[in-house]
C-alpha cells in the first residue's frame, strides 16, 4: 500500500479499481462509444492509446498524466458525467490541463447528484507505481491510497 | 481570487442564480491555474467550438437552454465552428441516413439555440472566423473567450489577441458573463517562449508538417521560431497568413500549442524579438531529415494500407480565398500534365460560407468546378468522426484531420499528384 498527496480539483471520495494510461487521454476519441453508441461501460475507443484502448473507464479510477486532443474535451467529459458514464475518479500525475479542468468543474458546478473526484499533481512516481486492477481510494483532502 | 464589486455581486446571485453559476464556474476554472482576478472580455465577437447538433450531446443543449431561459445570452454576437452536414459532400445512402437521423438529428434544434444565444448571422459557421470575408477578426490585445484550438492559436499568434486554450462551453460562459480568468496566455509572462525552434531546411517547409513536428515536441509550450522568415518573408500578407493558419492548426492539434512567435513576422516577435524567449528555453533544430522522420512515423490506421482513396478532403482548417485560387491553378496544371480533364479521386475543398461566396464571384470558381473538385462549408472532422466514415480510405493534407480521424496525411504535392494523376 502506498499513499500519494495531490491537489483537489473536484472534491469527493471514491474507491475503485485502477485503469492506467501512461499517455495523454484523448477525451473525445476515448468517450466516443459512451456518448454516441450507448456504451454504458465507457469502453475506451481511442485506437492510438495503447494502454486504454478497449478497456472500461466508467466506474474506474482513471489514472493518467493529462488529457489531450480537441478542445471539445471538456464538454465531452461533462456529457459523460451527465449520462453517468464517467470514471469513479480522475487522478492526474501532472498539473491538470485546461480541457480536463473545464470538464471536471462544469460537472461539479452544473450537475446535481454526480460525483467524480478529481485530483492532480500526484507526481510521476504515482503513475509508475499504479497498475491496472489495483484498488484506489481517494479522500476529500486529495490523499490517494493505492493498494497492491 | 480578488473580485470587483460587480463580479462579487454576480457571484452572490444579484443577477440571478444561473449567472452566479456561470461566474462560479469561471472562478473555479481560473483558480486551478493560479488566476488572481477576472478581466473583461474585450473582443467585438466571440467564437464557439460547438457547432454540431449531435444527439449524444443532450446535456450540453440542456445547459444552453438553462442560459437562454434565464436570459443569460452572450454579451457579444459570435461565429461558430463549421456545420457537420452538407449535401454536396459525397456520402452513401447509409451514411446519409445515419448522419441525419441518428448522429446529427438535433442540428436544427441546436442552431435555433445558437440564434437565441447570439449567432452573428445564419451562415457564420466556420473554424476560420478571422478571415476578412467572415468578419470576426480580433484586434491586437483583445481579450477573447474562444475555444476552437486552430482559431485560438491564430488569434494569439498572428493577430496578437489574448486567449487561453479553453474548452467548449467555457467559451460561451466567458462571453455570457463578460469576464474570463486572468492566467496563462492572457499574461505577458505566459506569452514568453520556452522553446527556441531553429529552421534549417533547404526548402520551404510544408506548413502542416512543420506545425506537427513542433506541436509534438513542445506540446503546450510557446515556441519561438527562427529562420522561417527566410521562406515566408517579413510581411503578414495573404500567403503568409494562409501558411500560418495551417501551421498553427497542426501545432495545436498534434500538440497543444496556443501561441507561437515567428521571428520578424508575427506581431509580438516583430516588436520584442528574441527578448520573448524565456531564460533556460530549450532548443529544437528542424532540418529536412527531421521533417522526413516525423512524416514517416505517422501511423497508417487504414485496414488496408494499400486501399485506393475514396475521398480527398482539403481545408481543415477551412481554406482561405488565396488558397482556393492557388489550388485552382495547381489542380488545372496537374490535370493538364496528367492528360486528365477531371480529378480522379472525389475531392472536397472546404471553406467558410463567406469565403465560398467571395470565391464564387471570381473567375476561378467556374475553373475549379470544371476540374470536378467540390467546394463545401462542411467540417471534415465531423464528417469523419463516425465508424462508417472512419472505415473509408480518405486522404488529406491536414494534420489536424490526420490526428483526430483515420484520414491519411500526404504533403500538398502528393495530394495534387493523387487527385490529378491517381495512384497511391
Amino acid at each position: 500500500m502506498k499513499e500519494f498527496k495531490g491537489r483537489v480539483i473536484a472534491a469527493g471520495t471514491a474507491t475503485a479499481e485502477a485503469v492506467v494510461s501512461h499517455e495523454g487521454l484523448n477525451t473525445i476519441a476515448s468517450f466516443q462509444k459512451a456518448l454516441q453508441f450507448g456504451d454504458k461501460t465507457a469502453t475506451c475507443g481511442d485506437q492510438n492509446n495503447r494502454d486504454l484502448y478497449g478497456k472500461q473507464m466508467a466506474g474506474k479510477a482513471l489514472c493518467l498524466p493529462q488529457t489531450i486532443g480537441s478542445t471539445t474535451g471538456g464538454l465531452v467529459l461533462y456529457c459523460a458525467c451527465s449520462m453517468h458514464r464517467q470514471p469513479a475518479c480522475m487522478l492526474f500525475s501532472k498539473p491538470i490541463d485546461s480541457l480536463a479542468a473545464a470538464g471536471a468543474i462544469l460537472a461539479d458546478v452544473w450537475l446535481d447528484g454526480v460525483s467524480m473526484p478529481v485530483v492532480d499533481c500526484l507526481g510521476e512516481e504515482f503513475l509508475q507505481y499504479v497498475k491496472d486492477g489495483m484498488t484506489i481510494s481517494v479522500s476529500e483532502d486529495g490523499t490517494v491510497t493505492v493498494e497492491d | 481570487m480578488i473580485l470587483t464589486q460587480e463580479q462579487q455581486a454576480i457571484l452572490n446571485g444579484e443577477q440571478g442564480e444561473t449567472l452566479a453559476k456561470v461566474m462560479k464556474t469561471l472562478i473555479q476554472y481560473g483558480e486551478v491555474f493560479g488566476a488572481e482576478k477576472m478581466v473583461p472580455v474585450t473582443g467585438e465577437h466571440n467564437h464557439l467550438v460547438t457547432s454540431f447538433g449531435l444527439k449524444a450531446l443532450g446535456p450540453v443543449y440542456a445547459l444552453m437552454e438553462q442560459l437562454i431561459e434565464a436570459g443569460n445570452v452572450s454579451k457579444q454576437t459570435f461565429s461558430v465552428d463549421p456545420r457537420p452536414l452538407d449535401p454536396k459532400v459525397p456520402a452513401n445512402f447509409l451514411q446519409n441516413f445515419i448522419f441525419k437521423n441518428f448522429m446529427y438529428s438535433r442540428q436544427d434544434y441546436y442552431e435555433e439555440q445558437l440564434n437565441k444565444l447570439g449567432l452573428m448571422e445564419k451562415d457564420a459557421f466556420t473554424c476560420t472566423c478571422y478571415m476578412d470575408e467572415v468578419g470576426n477578426k480580433p484586434k491586437k490585445g483583445d481579450i477573447l473567450s474562444w475555444a476552437e484550438s486552430s482559431a485560438v492559436v491564430y488569434a494569439n499568434s498572428v493577430l496578437g489577441a489574448r486567449c487561453n486554450r479553453n474548452s467548449g462551453i467555457m467559451d460561451i460562459m466567458g462571453s455570457v458573463v463578460g469576464y474570463v480568468p486572468y492566467f496563462g496566455l492572457l499574461t505577458d509572462e505566459g506569452r514568453k517562449a520556452t522553446w527556441r525552434i531553429e529552421i534549417k531546411t533547404t526548402k520551404k517547409p510544408e506548413a502542416q508538417l512543420l506545425g506537427s513536428a513542433i506541436g509534438m515536441k513542445v506540446m503546450e509550450a510557446v515556441p519561438y521560431v527562427v529562420g522561417l522568415d527566410k521562406w515566408l518573408g517579413t510581411e503578414l500578407n495573404d500567403a503568409a497568413c494562409t501558411y500560418l493558419k495551417d501551421f498553427g492548426a497542426a501545432t495545436a492539434s498534434n500538440g497543444a500549442v496556443g501561441l507561437y512567435h515567428i521571428d520578424n513576422l508575427t506581431p509580438e516577435a516583430v516588436e520584442q524579438g528574441e527578448a520573448l524567449i524565456a531564460d533556460g528555453a530549450q532548443t529544437y533544430v528542424i532540418d529536412d531529415a527531421e521533417l522526413e522522420r516525423v512524416y514517416r512515423e505517422y501511423p497508417v490506421i487504414w485496414k488496408n494500407p494499400d486501399a485506393k482513396p475514396k475521398l480527398c478532403f482539403m481545408g481543415c482548417p477551412h481554406m482561405s480565398l488565396e488558397q482556393l485560387k492557388s489550388w485552382t491553378d495547381r489542380v488545372e496544371a496537374g490535370l493538364k500534365e496528367a492528360g486528365n480533364k477531371k480529378v480522379v479521386i472525389p475531392t472536397v475543398f472546404t471553406a467558410s460560407p463567406a469565403v465560398l461566396k467571395a470565391f464564387e464571384q471570381t473567375e476561378y470558381a467556374a475553373r475549379l468546378k470544371a476540374t470536378g473538385v467540390i467546394t463545401s462549408y462542411i467540417c471534415p472532422l465531423m464528417y469523419m468522426n463516425n465508424p462508417l466514415s472512419g472505415k473509408m480510405p480518405v486522404i488529406t493534407s491536414s494534420n489536424k484531420l490526420r490526428t483526430y480521424t483515420t484520414a491519411r496525411y500526404y504533403t500538398d504535392d502528393e495530394i495534387l499528384a493523387q487527385i490529378t494523376k491517381g495512384g497511391n
